[in-house]
Order: structure tokens, then sequence, then C-alpha cells
């Protein structure tokens, strides 16, 4: 048999297996209803998690560092500092808050003014807010940076926002292993639905299989058409998937964007992108095709003419 | 073409189905097996098609011992042989088309050739134009010819069946006997097992009688030149296939196919 005749025949067995699904079309729906359910909530996790990454990605200012001035050095030398801070690679920009407008802004700002007119002096050190690069803005960089500023004289206290932001990137990243736990379970759930339903498949077909192997049908061929059941199975599906998450996101990302905005950022919830759409599909088919594997390994060997 | 050779059969659950069973098959001869139900006739097709393997002893076919054929093999070595099984094994969603078609398919044949051929060997069991129509749609006498042009339509070398007129009315049994009387006149091996032996008396053909798994009369002698009475001695004695072996004997000389 040459190559075309080949394809020719793989074509044939691949549109037959599909026709032959369409013969069914409730079953094989509630099979593809299955596998669409399964993968749509690790997928729709995954998109939380991704626009998560990113809303958490746009926070470089909890990056900055918050330098506090010894109070016994003045404005001045909080100048200089500034001065030499800027002059660093891993530095971005620095502002100088001077104690003075650092008492005025916040006696406008905390309704405390009557009782700070109490104090007889500024409590409040001059500061610097140092902002980091983009490349240094890593937890880590910015670990370095801290180190280094807190050694420079004159420099009290070096704070550094950063606590938080490790925290939320640790949650996310919990987040991120249970979704990949969740993924690994539910696929392993879409290969166990495909080989039941190809097993069934195959047992309903148990007299067409015996006649095609009394006549000299190989293994392979007998089992073709269950693999490809299988992929249009998991093609299906995949495509159900795509389509509860696309909707999913559409969904949420009117109440999304209005919380964000409430929140000053003009946030917007990410879809699926098209590549991961195909992806989707690849993944779905490939459990599939595993599935029905595993179906078609033992029972169509199981199944001999007597 | 088919040698048995001291062929033992012993199923898992004891029953002892072949007892030393040696004939043979020439190319292109037509051999009945007959005998009572039990007596081993579907054993041996089935050692022929590989669906059991014999316990003890040779079987060769096609110049080929068997034994040495693995279960990959199988398949390959299936696609020289045609078979039709007493309960035809037809599917009943299926047209007609497709279960001839199927052998073709398995093969490779191009499809534009398929069609063809499947054409053709309807035409040989005298289906022609029902190639649409599912098997309940089919006459009881019409049902058996589509396992038979299934069987043939890759032109096998050897055909064997089971009971292929188990069901049908002496008529149509006789028609669907032709047939496989036509088939072996143009060169194909034909190894019918049945238990009507009224049927086959009618023709001039090999006849393999069996009982409780072993060959007791064997009408190879006639086809040699042997007499008669030889092939009769042989049968009596054995007061389970006595008057069936008579009966064959009697007639197999000079039964004409009518």
């Amino acid at each position: 048999m040459n190559i075309g005749a080949y394809f020719a025949r793989h074509a044939q067995v691949l549109v037959g297996s599909l026709g032959r699904i369409a013969q069914q079309p409730l079953a094989a729906m509630m099979t593809m209803a299955v596998i669409g359910v399964a993968l749509a909530l690790p997928l729709l996790l995954n998109v939380f998690l991704q626009n998560a990454r990113i809303a958490s990605g746009n926070l470089t200012t909890a990056f900055d560092l918050s330098v506090y001035m010894d109070k016994r050095a003045d404005t001045a030398r909080a100048q200089a500092l500034a001065k030499q801070l800027r002059l660093r690679g891993d530095v971005a920009s620095v502002r100088v808050i001077p104690a003075d407008q650092a008492l005025a802004e916040f006696r406008s700002g905390s309704g405390f003014g009557k009782a700070l007119d109490a104090l007889k002096d500024n409590p409040l050190p001059d500061t610097l807010v140092v902002t980091p690069t983009l490349d240094a803005g890593t937890p880590q960089g910015t670990e370095t940076l801290k180190a280094a500023i807190a050694a420079m004289p004159d420099v009290q206290i070096v704070q550094l926002d950063t606590e938080w932001v490790k925290r939320l990137q640790a949650i996310l990243e919990v987040v991120r292993h249970g979704v990949l736990l969740t993924a690994a379970l539910l696929g392993a759930g879409v290969i166990l639905v495909v080989s039941n339903t190809i097993r069934l498949d195959i047992l309903n077909r148990r007299a067409e299989i015996e006649v095609m192997k009394l006549v000299g049908a190989s293994d392979g061929f007998t089992r073709r058409p269950f693999l490809y059941a299988g992929i249009w199975y998991g093609l299906g599906g995949g495509l159900l998937a795509v389509v509860l998450v696309t909707a999913g996101t559409l969904f949420l990302s009117e109440p999304v964007a209005h919380l964000a905005l409430l929140y000053g950022s003009d946030f917007r919830l990410e879809g699926l992108e098209f590549v991961t759409m195909l992806e989707v599909l690849g993944a779905a088919a490939a459990l599939a095709w595993a599935g029905s594997w595993l179906a078609v390994r033992r029972h169509i060997r199981a199944i001999e003419p007597a | 073409m088919i040698r048995f050779d001291q062929v033992h059969k012993r199923y898992p659950n004891g029953r002892e189905a072949l007892a030393g069973v040696s004939f043979a098959v020439q190319s292109g001869e037509l051999a009945f097996l007959t005998g009572h139900s039990g007596a081993g006739k579907s054993s041996i097709l089935k050692l022929i098609a590989l669906i059991e393997r014999p316990t003890r002893g040779q079987v060769i076919v096609n110049d080929r011992n068997i034994a040495s054929i693995k279960a990959r093999g199988i398949a390959q070595f299936r696609r020289q042989i045609g078979m039709v099984f007493q309960d035809h094994k037809l599917l009943h969603d299926r047209p007609v088309m497709d279960h001839v078609a199927l052998p073709l398919i398995i093969a490779g044949v191009p499809r534009r050739d398929i069609d063809k051929r499947v054409r053709a060997a309807l035409d040989q069991v005298g289906l022609l134009g029902k190639e649409k129509l599912r098997p309940l749609e089919l006459s009881t006498g019409e049902q058996p010819r589509v396992g038979i042009a299934r069987a043939v339509v890759a032109r096998p070398s050897l055909l064997i069946a089971d009971e292929p007129t188990g069901n049908l009315d002496p008529d149509l049994a006789r028609e669907v006997m032709l047939l496989f009387k036509r088939f072996s006149e143009v060169g194909v091996t034909v190894v019918v097992a049945t238990h009507d032996v009224h049927l086959i008396e009618r023709f001039d053909a090999r006849r393999v009688l069996l009982s409780e798994g072993r060959v007791i009369l064997d009408s190879h002698a006639i086809v040699e030149g042997r007499s008669v009475a030889e092939g009769r001695s042989v049968a009596e004695g054995r007061s389970v296939a006595e008057g069936r072996a008579d009966a064959g004997g009697r007639d197999g000389g000079d039964a004409k196919p009518s």
C-alpha cells in the first residue's frame, strides 16, 4: 500500500468514526459534556490565577523602600544621600520627604491636627522613598538594596513593604499548585471517562469486532475506529471547555472591571488566548486518546471469535 | 492444501473433540465433513482458521504448518481463507455492501476497485442489486449468500463453511451447496461441514465422516479409484454412524449434483 492510500484509509476511518458518533448524538454529547466540564474547572481556575498574577505584577509601588533618616541628621544630609542613591544602577528614583512636609501631610490627612499641636518637636524623621528599577524590583533585588541602604551612615530604619506581596505571591503559588493538582485529577478523570465510554462502545460492537477478526482484520485495524472516536470525544469536550471558560470570563469581566475601577485600577479580566485554546483542544484530544487506548488495549484483545 | 496428521483437540473443559484425526484435502477439491453434532466437524474448521489450536498433531494449510503462525500473524493468515458460518455472522445495522466490502477494506484494496469487486461477488451468489439492503430485509435464502459473498470477495484460495445450510429448507439448502460446488470448480478448495447427509448425497464430492472425534469413513478412497466396499467396511461395526455411512458409501460414486 502506498503512502497516499494509507492516509486515505486513515482519513476514511477518521470520518467514519465521527459518523458513528453522530448516530448516537445524545450519548456522545453526554461524554463530551463530562469532559468539557472536567476540563473547564481547572481551566477557569487557571484563568483567575493568570489574572491574579497580572494584577499583582502591576503592584510595583509595593516594592518601594521607605528610608527613615536618623533624627540627628538634617535634611541636607537626606538630600545628599538621595543624590548618592540615584547613582545606583538598581535605583529608579528617589523622592525626599522632609520631616516638616511629612508632618504637614500627616496633619491635614489624619485629622489629628489638634493633637499634633500638643507636640513640642516634630516626631517624624526625614524620609526617602526609594523606587528600585524594574529589574531590581524583585523580592531578592529589593532585599539586596535594603541591606545596602541600611548599611549607609545616618540611616535609622529601612522599611520594605514587600511582606504582603511576598505572602500574596506565596498564596498564588499555593493556588497554582492546587490548580495543577486539580488539573491532574480531572485529567485522569477524563481518561477514565473516555476509557469507559469506549469500553461500552467496544462491547456494543462485539459482533462487529468478531466478524472483523474472522475475516482477517489486524488488531491495529480493529482498534483504529475506537481510537479515533476517542479523539473526537476529546476534541468535542475540549471545545466545550473553551466555550464554557470564555463564557465564564465574559460573565465575570463586567463586575471585575467595576471592582477594579473602585480601586482606581483599569485592570480587565483576560480571557483565554487563542494559543491556549488550541493547547486545550490538543490536551483534551491527547487525554481522550489515552483513555480510548486503555480501553482498546484490554477489550479488543479479549474479543476472540469462538 | 489441507492436511491433518494425527490431530487431537481437547478443550479446557476436558471434552475431547478430536482424537487423532488424519485426512488431506487437495487443492481445488470440494470436501464435505459430516457426522452428528459433536463429532468434531466444527473443531476441524476452527483449527484450520486458527480459531483454536490443536492439542497434539500437525495441521498443514497451504503448505504451511500453522503451528508456526504466531498470534500476530493470524490476521494475515485468515485473509487467505474465506469463512462461512452457520449463524451467518451478519451485522443487522449494516447494509450488504458493507459486509462484502469488509475483507477488501482490510486487505487495503483501493476504493474504486472495491465497488466493482463487491458487485462481482454479489453477482456470483445472486444478490446483485441488493447492496443497500440490510440483512433483515433479505429473505432466509438470501441471508447466507451475503456471508458467502463476503467469504469469496477477496478471492481466497480456501473456503470453509460450517453448517452453511443449517436453517434452510431443502431447496434453498441445495442452491447454497451448488454455490460451493461452483467455487470448487474454479479452483477454490472448499471444505463444508454439514450434518445434512441427504443433501450431499446428490453431490459427486469427497466426504469425510466423523464420529466422536475420529474419521470413520473417508470417501477419498473412491476419489482415488478404490472400491466402494472398502470405504463401507471402515464404517461397519461403528454403530453410531453406520446407517449414514452406508448411505454415503452407496451413492458416493455415481451421484450427480441435481
